[in-house]
């Protein structure tokens, strides 16, 4: 019989995460070429779109399920995965590399004696074993790195890797565990979202404002342009400090780490330790009125001009292409 | 109550990152190091821990003699005393977590403080390996604390909002910004921090689990197009967007 590998898949008010299926691909990739039987975790209550799982690939789904179960507990999951994991005799395991996920590998990790690379962006196979590449020094370096552990877990970046939809596998199942009585040590009382805008760790396109956008009155600029393309708003460190944006917006280095298709930076010069949180977008686009800022240097697009001038004219041409 | 502060000693964020020699690790040349950035978050949040509830804040550091700067830099700040844990040779973080829980039982600490990520790896999992290693508890990226009798309710940035967690003592709590705005270093916590002791011992010897077969640079962007200097160049922008990028 061969090994196993197990993906860990993320759900979020009972509905699997994109990043879920991420997982699932990843591991049904792994699987072949490592001649591995691939599966899959998921804990929670009720899920709603679970069934959709069972179309990357990967055979059975154990469902982990319990009503306190709905939201994270990290006591309650390690619980249960760590256990489920061992019932399974896995060799590796694959967690998204979210907030949940990266706060849940380091411990299954230090439960089943393995090691643990994290924020994977890429990997390739050689003498049967993997090579995990990721980003280090806020982008500016990658590393290539090998578990020496025999049981090896991997976490791996949001939007990354593609999901690729595969024929249903003949064992393709969904396993319901009821799980009795829950370690619940450390639990989640209480979600507090912030009102209903898109995360820019989650969002596919970014539009952030920095300190040329003047003053907090014009973020309503910013604003625009990313709801017309259903974008989240994103902010330099200086506007954060500053107090025009929250903390949660703001990307680099002591922000979040992004990497979406399309990042637009209005008014931001693109120090060091902004771009460390970003420069891994697909496109980048900047407008900012100095054509010397280092913003430039990484943008695939750009406009030399003011921002206060531009913003609007963009956001009504995009109304204009959307429609 | 017996408070531990554990602080890492990394390049400055400014740093542009040259690779070394042995294409394994970055050019040291020219690379000033600094108190980890969320470790100050750290640090602040014991002092005022303790102030709180009295006691003592010990902050520990594996790493070479250097590390010592930081050390005595969250001494400034207030600190009690330091331990160096030392060790030359790179560590990943589970063998920084071995070591760090090791020190951590000797001291008796029931409250450490981490930051949520040290930016040099940007690994951000040390934390909760050394509250496994302990069997304490452990919330990360939090940027809001309270602490009551044994209770603990502190408040977690995740995508997209916050989790507000309830957990008990003994625990490990790794801070984000937003936390706290760290106090600076008085001239007076300056000259206190020289006279403050800061122990020396061998950090446990434990095996890394991860290897670094090779460190390189990413791929350079290909510099881009600056489309004009005014409104009129945003028609062209969008176009590109649309028919070359297919982003939007
Ligand atoms: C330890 C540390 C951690 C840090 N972490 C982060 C981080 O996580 N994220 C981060 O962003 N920064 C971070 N920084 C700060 C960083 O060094 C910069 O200070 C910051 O990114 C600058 O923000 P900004 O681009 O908005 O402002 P500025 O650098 O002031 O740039 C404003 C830009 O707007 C342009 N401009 C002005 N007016 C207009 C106009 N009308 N139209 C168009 N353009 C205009 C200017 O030409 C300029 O380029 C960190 C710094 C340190 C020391
Ligand atoms: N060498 C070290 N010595 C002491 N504490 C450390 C060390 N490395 C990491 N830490 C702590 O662990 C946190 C997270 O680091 P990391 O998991 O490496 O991103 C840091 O913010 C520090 O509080």
């Amino acid at each position: 019989m061969p090994n196993k590998i197990l993906g860990i898949l993320e759900q979020r008010e009972g509905k699997l995460k994109k990043v879920s299926f991420e997982v699932l691909s990843v591991v049904s990739n792994l699987a072949s070429r490592l001649n591995l039987e691939p599966e899959a975790i998921i804990v929670g209550n009720e899920i709603e779109n679970l069934d959709e799982a069972l179309n990357y690939g990967v055979g059975k789904i154990f469902h982990l399920k319990n009503e306190n179960l709905a939201n994270y507990s990290p006591s309650g999951y390690a619980d249960v995965i760590s256990e489920q994991a061992k019932e399974l005799n896995t060799n590796y395991l694959v967690f998204p590399n979210t907030a949940l996920g990266r706060d849940l590998a380091p411990r299954i990790s230090v439960r089943l004696n393995g090691g643990c690379i994290v924020d994977c962006i890429s990997y390739e196979i050689s003498n049967g074993e993997v090579i995990a590449t990721r980003p280090v020094y806020a982008g500016k370096a990658l590393i290539d790195v090998k578990l020496k552990s025999d049981i090896k877990i991997i976490t791996i970046r949001p939007n990354v890797f593609k999901p690729q939809k595969k024929e249903k596998s003949s064992t393709a199942s969904i396993i319901v565990k009821d799980i009795q009585s829950p370690n619940l040590k450390t639990r989640t009382i209480e979600i507090k979202k912030s009102e209903g805008k898109l995360d820019v760790a989650e969002a596919d396109i970014i539009v952030s404002g920095g300190r040329g956008l003047k003053g907090p009155e014009n973020f309503y600029l910013v604003e625009n342009l990313a709801e017309s393309l259903g974008a989240a708003v994103g902010a330099s460190r200086a506007v954060v400090d500053a107090g025009w944006r929250p903390h949660n917006e703001q990307v680099g280095q002591t922000g979040k780490t992004v990497s979406p298709s399309l990042y637009i930076a209005c008014g931001i010069s693109g120090a060091i330790q902004h771009l460390a949180g970003m420069s891994s977008s697909k496109y980048i686009v900047a407008i900012n009125k100095d054509k010397e800022a280092p913003i430039f240097n990484i943008a695939d697009y750009g406009i030399a001009g003011d921002v206060l001038e531009i913003l609007p004219k963009l956001t009504e041409e995009i109304k204009q292409i959307k429609s | 109550m017996n408070i531990a502060v554990c602080v890492s000693h990394v390049p400055d964020t400014a740093t542009r990152i040259v690779i070394g020699k042995d294409e394994k690790s970055i050019d040291q040349s020219g690379v000033t190091y600094i108190i980890n950035p969320y470790d100050e978050f750290a640090v602040e949040e014991a002092l005022k821990t303790k102030e709180q509830f009295g006691g003592e804040v010990v902050v520990i550091s594996v790493g070479s003699d250097s590390s010592k700067e930081t050390i005595r830099k969250a001494l400034a700040m207030g600190a009690d005393r330091g331990i160096l844990l030392k060790d030359d040779s790179p560590r990943d973080s589970f063998s920084v977590a071995k070591a760090l829980a090791d020190e951590i039982k000797n001291q008796n600490c029931e409250l450490v403080f981490m930051g949520k990520q040290s930016v040099d790896f940007d690994n951000s999992i040390t934390g909760q390996i050394t509250s496994e290693l302990l069997g304490y508890s452990c919330i990360t990226i939090v940027v809001d604390l309270k602490i009551e009798n044994n209770k603990i309710i502190a408040e977690r940035e995740i995508e997209g909002g916050k989790e507000v967690v309830e957990s008990e003592l003994p625990a490990v709590i790794t801070a984000q910004k937003g936390l706290n705005e760290p106090r600076y270093a008085s001239l007076k916590g300056i000259m206190a921090a020289k006279k403050k002791v800061i122990e020396e011992k061998p950090a446990l010897q434990v095996d890394n689990l991860t290897e670094i077969l090779k460190m390189k640079k990413p791929a350079p962007k290909s510099p881009g197009r600056i489309l004009g200097s005014d409104s009129t160049a945003v028609s062209e922008l969008v176009k590109l967007l649309h028919e070359e990028a297919k982003v939007i």
